[in-house]
């Protein structure tokens, strides 16, 4: 196309037509910006959790995260009293802080007008709040995350189970674990705020053994993991995972499978391989605390590595009463210390808990020995079949060994103590568990009741569903728990997975009586449940009697709590130990009111393994500290 | 910024002088620099001297994760900032062979043609202004004002409008946004021929502009020439056309070609463009209505992607010419080289020193402007 000029004589009389038109001009006078506008920023400091999301997308580095002290900061829950404060000398406005926020929290105002109110240049640093910066409402909301322009992906990658018809009837494995897509996939999700490893009672290297799955590093991940838990085959399938309750992601979504990530790293390396690194890691601990810290983790590549270790050693020992996961562990981190360690295990194998009190469905018992063989490897000796109190006693141990650790369990079950309840067949879940563990079978009537909502109460009915199923063909198990539908202990996917392999669960059911006829367990009474609790908050259930249902039962299984075995305790022992509830008091170190005698894991602070493992730690530094001090 | 520029030097006795034009100077675009050599008023010798306005993006964009970098590259050209995120993202499309919805395509398209209509006015008030007509400049940017009305509306932001992330655009049209920019471009429309008197048709600058700084198609297409200013030579090349991208090959339009290759022609070429950024701005508004679904593929956690290992050179017709991307992957969660093709690296150093040097020393920034160059284009 050209450009044509047609000209003419008169074309300057154009001008003319520009009379009496208004010139083109602009206002001065503000205006609302457009909705949208990406103005100023808003937090809403109420939903923010301060997980620094924000911060990390600043393609300026305009954000820093300041605490707030009057906001609660709460790691248990993912809450941190951080929250953004801009640099608006850096500030783009791109948004892309908006957009990736996890909460929801930040948006842009559409606020124009600059920010330095004051001469002084710190005015450009602002921490946003609900209000816009110059008050009021006057400006009103602009950029917000839409549904389009959310960054993060909020969804969980489903995890494949075997399916009921495959499970009811045996013991295999019931999670299958991810596929390395599924894992690349999730691992992805991480936003790295590292509120899992706040939450994480052994403060578990979450984001960065997940960045390493991310990165296709299982070792590196591997390496991560042992820093702080030599119990990962077991978290990674067992923990309570406080770290996915935490997760920022999970403020709007489904927060990452961290628990399955850790499985998917010690599940893809080498069983032998997985060894060395831990074993490397034991060796890079010990050598740092003799000769000062290294970067970790490393590799180790010094031939001269078996002289170190030895000037390393300090020559102690220390006896450790209960194989469990804190007993290991803190063999395991003192052997990282330079002691020797002994733990006295009165069953056949170790593992505690973890071994006699969860189903293999759940926990095969190969992968808690995988665990336990490379604990036992870094040099921790275990006597098994030892009982404490029989084969040797507390004041022994307390004369031959620098220290002592009780680490005990909960291996007895607590009784309802309801009329009935003394009947031989009338059981405890966690001694029915450690007899299927140990023996591998059980026998179990065709019709079996179980009273608890917890866990355990699933485990064992579970169980014995599998049981009844192998023997019968059928399964009759009923769980009846004080707690209604809404309010149930247990965790929803054992509910779930309990429903779907025939147990039939009856909530909001009060035991009353196990009614024996003729010397046999004939069936379970039970009441209605009104009210739990008092209005205080204690425990005491109000009952609806008008609503008595009996449950037929041969086998009523009680599945409402545990507490240790104490009797391994000399009764001299026990009047110097401090009590509170019929649970060994401990200072916050694990320390007992014995100088020589800490104690840790379910024995002082219920079950969890990942608590039973940070107690590990706790007691192993407590006693380091303690010989230390001894030493001079 | 070349260190060698201003060192004291010791000259033999001569009747050539040094004379610099730039960083700030009016009749220079952005922060930028010639150095000159004149006889009389006769260039002899011209260097060409970057470096004084945002600089160092390649390299910047090492450093930051992919999807910082879109807030990053549209300064680097700031008349005309959009085709610098769309094709930025359409390089990181390119490589994750990630596919861009259709609707996101007509969108990124609207964007396109209004950003180039508002650096087309924009440059015409800048142009004027070298010839000392300012009124040009006034009516130009208050009109460049109403599209970044349009921006502000849809983007989120006037100039930087960050609006496309790798996989599509961020947000929905707002609601009777498409009535409004019917309205806008009418009026642009309406208001050309009155452009036309003032400005293109104005005696003064023609007598300026005609023969100034001419180019010929064989030397543009020597010098890596592209856009309005090779157009001006007669070749009729645009990217839209010759290699479309997004959805230009279901639009109707025509590339507008000049013989002259004078700083006129390149003018007018723009002139011209201006009517057939507004034929595609219809086509795009009657269409959008119709086209639904999504506006951006998922992409993965901006703080852990990493694009797959490979590399992609992707290009549009910007308002300067031929904008493109290389982009290299290694797999990491950052680019491991970006080079950012900017038409204007080659208009304002081989191609300026080239045409001012011979010509007289008042047309320097004549030929400059007519060529349209964008300073952080040369010194990203």
């Amino acid at each position: 196309m050209k450009y044509s000029d047609d000209g003419s004589l008169l074309r300057p009389l154009r001008a003319l037509s520009f009379l009496g038109r208004a010139a083109v001009t602009e206002s001065l006078d503000p205006r609302p910006a457009a909705d949208g506008y990406r103005g100023f920023h808003l937090n809403q400091h109420q939903e923010c959790i301060g997980c620094s999301s924000c911060q990390k997308i600043c393609d300026n580095a305009a954000i820093s995260m300041v605490k707030v002290p009057s906001l609660p900061n709460d790691p248990e829950k993912g809450i941190r009293n951080l929250r953004p404060a801009i640099d608006y000398g850096r500030c783009c406005w791109c948004a892309l802080c908006v957009d990736i926020c996890p909460t929801s929290s930040l948006s842009l105002s559409k606020e124009y007008v600059h920010t330095c109110t004051q001469e002084d240049i710190d005015s450009y640093f602002m921490l946003p709040n609900e209000d816009s910066m110059h008050g009021g409402s006057e400006y009103g909301g602009g950029w917000e995350k839409s549904e389009t322009s959310d960054l993060l992906n909020l969804d969980r990658q489903p995890m494949g189970e075997l399916e009921p018809e495959y499970r009811q009837d045996n013991f295999k494995e019931i999670v299958n674990g991810f596929t390395p897509q599924q894992a690349l996939d999730e691992a992805s999700r991480c936003v790295q705020c590292g509120a899992c490893h706040d939450a994480c009672p052994t403060g578990m290297n979450a984001p960065e053994y997940i960045r390493s799955i991310y990165a296709g590093d299982l070792e590196q991940a591997v390496r991560w993991i042992y820093q702080s838990n030599p119990f990962s085959h077991v978290c990674g399938r067992v923990c309570t995972h406080r770290c996915e309750d935490a997760c920022s992601i999970g403020v709007r979504g489904t927060p990452l499978a961290i628990r399955w990530l850790k499985r998917y790293a010690m599940d893809g390396v080498a069983p032998e391989r997985i060894k060395e690194l831990a074993l490397e890691q034991a060796v890079v601990n010990l050598l740092e605390r003799e000769f000062g810290e290294c970067s970790a983790p490393v590799e180790i590549v010094s031939a001269d590595i078996d002289d170190a270790i030895a000037v390393a050693k300090t020559g102690e020992t220390i006896a450790i009463i209960g194989a469990g996961p804190a007993g290991l562990t803190a063999a395991w981190d003192l052997e990282r210390l330079g002691y020797h360690t002994v733990v006295y295990e009165s069953r056949p194998a170790a593992g505690g808990m973890t071994r006699y009190g969860i189903p293999s469905y759940r926990l095969p018992y190969e992968m808690l020995d995988r665990d336990v063989e490379i604990i036992t490897s870094s040099g921790v000796e275990i006597r098994y079949g030892v009982e404490i109190g029989k084969d040797i006693t507390l004041e022994q141990l307390r004369d031959q060994y620098s220290a002592v650790i009780l680490a005990i369990g909960l291996h007895l079950g607590r009784s309802t103590r309801i009329p009935g309840a003394e009947h031989k067949s009338v059981r405890k879940a966690v001694e029915l568990l450690r007899l299927y563990s140990e023996n591998g079978e059980l026998t179990v009537p065709r019709q079996v009741v179980v009273i608890g909502g917890g866990n355990v109460a699933m485990d064992i009915a579970r169980t014995v569903a599998r049981v009844q199923r192998q023997q019968y063909g059928a399964v009759d198990t009923t769980v009846t728990a004080l707690e209604s539908q809404q309010n149930f202990l247990a965790d929803p996917e054992e509910i779930k997975e309990s429903l779907e392999e025939g147990v039939v669960i009856k909530p909001a059911r009060g035991p009353q009586e196990c009614v024996i006829k003729d010397g046999e367990l004939e069936s379970l009474r039970s009441w209605g449940v009104d009210s739990i609790f008092d209005e205080d908050g204690r425990f005491a259930p109000h009952y609806n009697r008008s609503d008595e249902q009996h449950y037929p039962a041969q086998m009523i299984i009680e599945a409402i709590g545990q507490m240790s075995d104490n009797q391994l305790l000399s009764e001299d022992i026990t009047e110097e130990l401090e009590w509170e509830r019929g649970r060994l008091k401990i200072d916050s170190n694990g320390r007992t009111a014995l100088d020589w005698l800490w104690a840790a894991g379910d024995c002082v602070n219920g079950p969890d393994v990942v608590h039973a493992v940070a107690d590990g730690h706790r007691v192993a530094a407590s006693i380091n500290d303690q010989l230390i001090k001894l030493r001079g | 910024m070349r260190a060698e520029n201003y060192q004291q030097q010791s000259h033999p006795p001569s009747n050539q002088f040094e004379l610099n034009f730039g960083p700030n100077h009016p009749g220079i675009e952005g922060n930028y620099a010639l150095q000159v050599e004149v006889e009389g008023d006769v260039i002899v010798k011209a260097r060409a001297d970057g470096g004084y306005l945002h600089r160092g993006f390649e390299k910047l964009m090492e450093q930051r994760l992919w999807i910082q970098n879109i807030s990053l590259v549209p300064r680097i050209c700031v008349p005309d900032p959009s085709p610098m995120e769309v094709c930025y993202s359409m390089a990181i499309e390119e490589i994750s062979g990630i596919e861009v919805p259709e609707r996101a395509q007509w969108i990124r398209v609207l964007q396109l043609e209004l950003s180039r209509i508002a650096a087309h006015l924009f440059t015409f008030g800048g142009h004027a202004a070298t010839t000392g007509m300012y009124t040009p400049m006034y009516w130009g940017v208050a009109d460049r004002d109403l599209i970044l009305d349009l921006f502000e509306e849809f983007t989120g932001g006037r100039i930087y409008s960050i609006y496309n992330l790798p996989g599509g655009v961020r947000r929905e049209l707002p609601d009777g946004f498409l009535d409004k920019v019917s309205e806008v471009i009418d009026y642009i429309e309406s208001r050309l021929p009155e452009y036309d008197n003032l400005f293109f048709r104005n005696a003064v600058f023609i007598k300026r502009a005609k023969g100034v700084g001419v180019l010929t198609q064989e030397k543009s297409l020597e010098m890596g020439v592209t856009g309005p200013n090779l157009r001006a030579t007669g070749l009729a090349f645009d990217l839209r056309r010759d290699d479309p991208y997004l959805v230009y090959d279901k639009l109707d339009f025509e590339v507008v070609v000049e013989e002259a290759g004078d700083a006129w022609a390149r003018t007018l070429v723009r002139r011209q463009e201006l009517l057939q950024s507004i034929r595609i701005v219809r086509q795009v508004v009657a269409a959008l209505p119709d086209i639904g679904g999504e506006l951006r593929a998922p992409i993965p956690n901006p703080l852990a992607w990493r694009v797959p290992a490979g590399e992609s050179y992707a290009r549009v017709e910007s308002s300067k010419g031929e904008l493109a991307y290389f982009v290299v992957s290694n797999g990491g969660e950052k680019p491991w080289r970006v080079h950012v093709r900017g038409p204007s690296a080659m208009h304002a150093v081989q191609v300026l020193e080239e045409l001012v040097t011979g010509g007289r020393v008042e047309d320097v920034a004549q030929t400059m402007f007519s060529l349209d160059a964008c300073p952080p284009e040369v010194d990203r």
